[in-house]
């Protein structure tokens, strides 16, 4: 690698004192990705020029035509990398909600269930109640954080590999290759006219899209209800108005975003990529072309009649032709470049067979770039995940996710909250007692009902308790509820203190009566007339 | 002036520039994908046909309707019904049950209570307020407590609640009046009476001669030792709650001019199941009674008693 360098800086005469120098890649023409539009008005302008030049705002392309992007077939170890994380990711999501988990009677037996109706949401052995919601904040803090991580590790590989829109389009430009051929087949095929077959090819890749864009809607309502009942309901016709708007409507973004936006998509709706460009710098991990080994371009003939005027780009294209977003990864860092790989397999396979060493396209950072243009060995990729933003991050995260799991691990399945009632604050009854009243939630968190024992702490003796199911005749020091499975039971409790005793601050105290003995306790006042 | 000479191709970007130039600032023509017009074309289209559709251009005291006829006061409307049609299942089963019977199904009773409330809130406030602890100051009694003055099971306070105390609009009123005895007991014998009224209750000495006096005026409704009579609406004065307040101040005023408080009857104004609901709210503030095991019979006896009382009591005022 050393020698190599070396041999690069005596044919490629970079000039570090002043920039890199770009006048190679571009050349004098504009870049191959606005060419046609650029000559194109550039033409129609001068034609126009000597003519009138009033109306020439008009003349000039404020919008382009899209233009279809077809990749052409590749195989590598990035290529292998992204085929599985594409089967995992989407086995991840068609599976997930078919997957059973006991939970006894009481609660659903759906392992990832977001049961929006009841409030809850259970995720294997976790249930979360709403109360307990700054646990799915800190899922979502983690999750992005998560990103910032990636991002500064490895780049943009969550553009790369796992983003859904990525995978998505993934898949639909397989079945574009299933039903179409490879590039060359599919781009003639998009210019031929409309014949029978033509149709008949792109209602059978339609209809295929479609069919995956509707299993895909159909798969994100399973996660809101019990997977087999809400299938047999939708069927039958019998499943709620919102489950067939939410198919209709995500099959329908499938099909449009997956199908036909694509690339436009990452270039000019998604926000990630402008949040990222500034959370990359000079030392993240990028997918980039070593233009101070491959300029200047030149086949590998042409080469070996100059030798050391040409760098080792023989210009073949590959990489552009592989790129599922269509841009040419050795015009530098781009928004469109979502760093899937897919050039580097390219580049490389050509490399290998023109006989040149691989990476000429390969995952470094630019500052690395700029180190080995100057003769320094070339470094590993994986050195650059040693950087203290990493690990910074990787820190945060961890805490938060650490914290989490020490709220998780430490929460009680037991919970009592008391509001004393504040119109009457007090009541006095008949024979000169001071009765209170409150209302008591008791929260049941485990999925089976159970017995829990209110008593009264800290009032003097001849206190006694009665609810709204318990008479007054039964009133008693300690009284016990029954709460229902994986629910919070409202009780309206009275307190009443006989005649001639006071009493000014007390606590309810919560038992559950079960091997647990989970309690919880909750302060509250008593209310007492003022005089007398 | 723009013009064709100052388009050029930008070298650092290779995008060409649309031809102007601002005191050597220029501007990169990077064109839209077109798709991106189609999209507002778009939305224009369906800004069109929504402004038909719905209510969209304000005019001076309302707004264009749209076709379809919707807003969002029909919409409330809708929900109302639909919350109206969804109770109606409840109601038809409180309507069915018996008043006495309904804390034996808890679901019934909690949703007899939960609609009480709400029905509580409307109707009845007004006197008894927020927390139904009624007007010491004008003889508003509490509902809260254990202390009944026309009787605290449902089926008394449902009667209540049905034809009013002292109503004159429903016949079967409960009424009962009590004499002034200004005029007729002088000033200290009524606070002799006041004085013995409030030792039954320990708020003082007891006084002989009040004794007496309560024996041969007061005991005939409110019992010899005080306790009254929810049958004929005599308050209990052996206790520590008192309607008009338990000061000896009080008392005497209440001996010399009773006050007699009105509460109108609901039936005709609240339908039954309201008026049933309302009942086991009041039942359910937690001084509600038990129905004796014998008295279960659809309509309680007190009436005609309390009626026979009034008219008695009438007579001797009158007289």
């Amino acid at each position: 690698m050393m020698a190599d360098a070396n041999k690069a800086i005596d044919r490629a005469a970079p000039q570090p004192a002043q920039g890199r120098d770009w006048s190679g890649a571009l050349g004098n023409t504009p870049a191959p990705a606005t060419a046609t539009g650029a000559t194109g008005a550039t033409g129609a302008a001068g034609a126009a020029g000597a003519a009138d030049d009033d109306h020439d705002l008009l003349r000039t392309d404020l919008y382009t035509k899209g233009k279809t992007v077809h990749n052409k077939r590749i195989d590598g170890p990035f290529r292998r990398f992204k085929w599985l994380v594409m089967v995992v990711t989407l086995a991840i999501y068609y599976i997930t909600p078919w997957i059973r988990w006991d939970r006894g009677t009481f609660a659903p037996d759906q392992a990832v269930l977001i049961d929006l109706a009841h409030r809850r949401f259970y995720m294997f052995d976790i249930e979360i109640w709403p109360h307990e919601f700054y646990f799915v904040a800190g899922m979502l803090i983690m999750a992005g954080i998560g990103l910032f991580i990636i991002t500064s590790a490895v780049g943009r590989a969550w553009c790369g590999y796992a983003c859904p829109q990525t995978v998505w389009t993934d898949l639909f430009q397989h079945i574009d290759r299933f039903f179409d051929g490879d590039r060359n087949a599919r781009a003639r095929l998009d210019k031929a006219p409309w014949t029978a077959s033509k149709i008949a090819r792109r209602g059978a890749k339609w209809a295929v899209y479609l069919t995956i864009s509707f299993w895909t809607g159909g798969a994100w309502i399973m996660y809101f209800a019990d997977a087999p009942t809400l299938t047999y309901d939708f069927w039958r016709g019998d499943a709620a108005p919102i489950a067939y708007a939410t198919v209709a409507i995500l099959t329908g973004t499938t099909f449009w975003l997956g199908g036909f936006m694509r690339e436009q998509v990452c270039i000019y709706m998604c926000p990630w990529p402008r949040i990222q460009t500034a959370m990359l710098d000079e030392k993240s991990l990028i997918v980039t072309y070593k233009d101070w080994r491959g300029e200047q371009r030149g086949s590998v003939k042409k080469a070996a009649k100059n030798p050391d005027q040409f760098g080792d780009c023989i210009d073949c294209l590959q990489c552009v032709a592989v790129c599922p977003t269509g841009i040419d990864i050795r015009e530098g860092q781009q928004i469109g470049c979502i760093t899937c790989g897919l050039c580097i397999d390219a580049c490389d396979r050509v490399m290998k067979e023109v006989g040149r060493p691989r990476g000429l396209i390969d995952y470094a950072t630019l500052e690395q770039c700029k180190a080995e243009a100057v003769g320094a060995p070339a470094t590993p990729a994986w050195k650059a995940l040693l950087r203290p933003r990493i690990f910074i991050y990787f820190g945060v995260w961890g805490a938060i996710g650490a914290g989490l799991l020490f709220a998780l691990g430490t929460r009680t399945h037991t919970d009592l909250t008391v509001s004393a009632d504040r119109n009457p604050p007090f009541m006095l009854m008949k024979d000169g007692s001071v009765r209170n009243a409150y209302t008591l939630r008791l929260r049941n968190m485990e999925t089976r009902p159970r017995d829990m024992e209110v008593a009264l702490t800290g009032l003097p003796r001849g206190a006694v308790i009665w609810t709204d199911t318990v008479d007054l005749e039964n009133a008693a020091p300690v009284q016990v509820i029954n709460v229902p499975a994986n629910e919070t039971k409202l009780v309206r409790a009275y307190v009443m203190l006989p005649p001639g005793v006071a009493a000014d601050s007390f606590s309810f105290r919560l038992t559950s009566l079960d091997e647990q003995r989970e309690q919880d306790v909750a302060e509250t006042t008593f209310a007492m007339p003022e005089d007398e | 002036m723009m013009s064709d000479q100052h388009k050029r191709i930008d070298a650092p970007t290779g995008t060409e520039t649309v031809g102007h130039e601002w005191d050597g600032i220029e501007e990169l023509n990077t064109p839209l994908p077109r798709w991106w017009l189609y999209t507002f074309y778009a939305c224009i289209a369906f800004a069109a046909v929504y402004v038909v559709l719905y209510p969209a251009w304000p005019l001076i005291d309302r707004a264009t309707a749209g076709t379809l006829g919707w807003s969002s006061r029909g919409e409330l409307a809708k929900e109302m019904s639909a919350a109206d049609a969804a109770r109606q299942g409840t109601f038809a089963k409180i309507a069915a049950t018996n008043i006495e019977a309904l804390p034996a199904s808890p679901e019934l009773m909690q949703a007899a209570v939960a609609g009480g409330a709400a029905a509580f809130k409307v109707n009845c406030v007004q006197c008894h307020g927020a927390g139904a602890a009624g007007y010491q100051e004008f003889g508003y009694p509490n509902l809260n407590d254990n202390d009944w003055i026309w009787g605290g099971t449902l089926t008394d306070i449902e009667y209540t609640l049905t034809n009013g105390i002292r109503w004159e609009g429903a016949d079967a009123t409960r009424v009962n009046y009590m004499p002034a005895f200004e005029g007729v007991l002088d000033t200290g014998q009524v606070n002799a009476v006041a004085a013995h009224v409030l030792s039954l209750s320990g708020k003082a000495k007891g006084d002989a001669a009040g004794a007496t006096l309560f024996a041969e005026n007061c005991a005939a409704c409110h019992g010899p030792a005080g306790a009254g009579q929810p049958a004929v609406g005599a308050p209990a004065l052996n206790d520590a709650i008192w309607l008009y307040g338990g000061s000896q101040a009080a008392v005497t005023k209440q001996i010399l001019g009773p006050r007699h408080g009105v509460m109108p009857a609901w039936q005709g104004r609240l339908d039954p199941v309201t008026i049933k609901m309302l009942a086991a709210y009041v039942h359910s503030r937690g001084g509600g009674q038990q129905a004796a095991p014998a008295a279960t019979p659809a309509n309680p006896a007190p009436t005609p008693a309390a009626s026979d009382v009034a008219a008695t009591t009438k007579a001797e005022d009158d007289g």
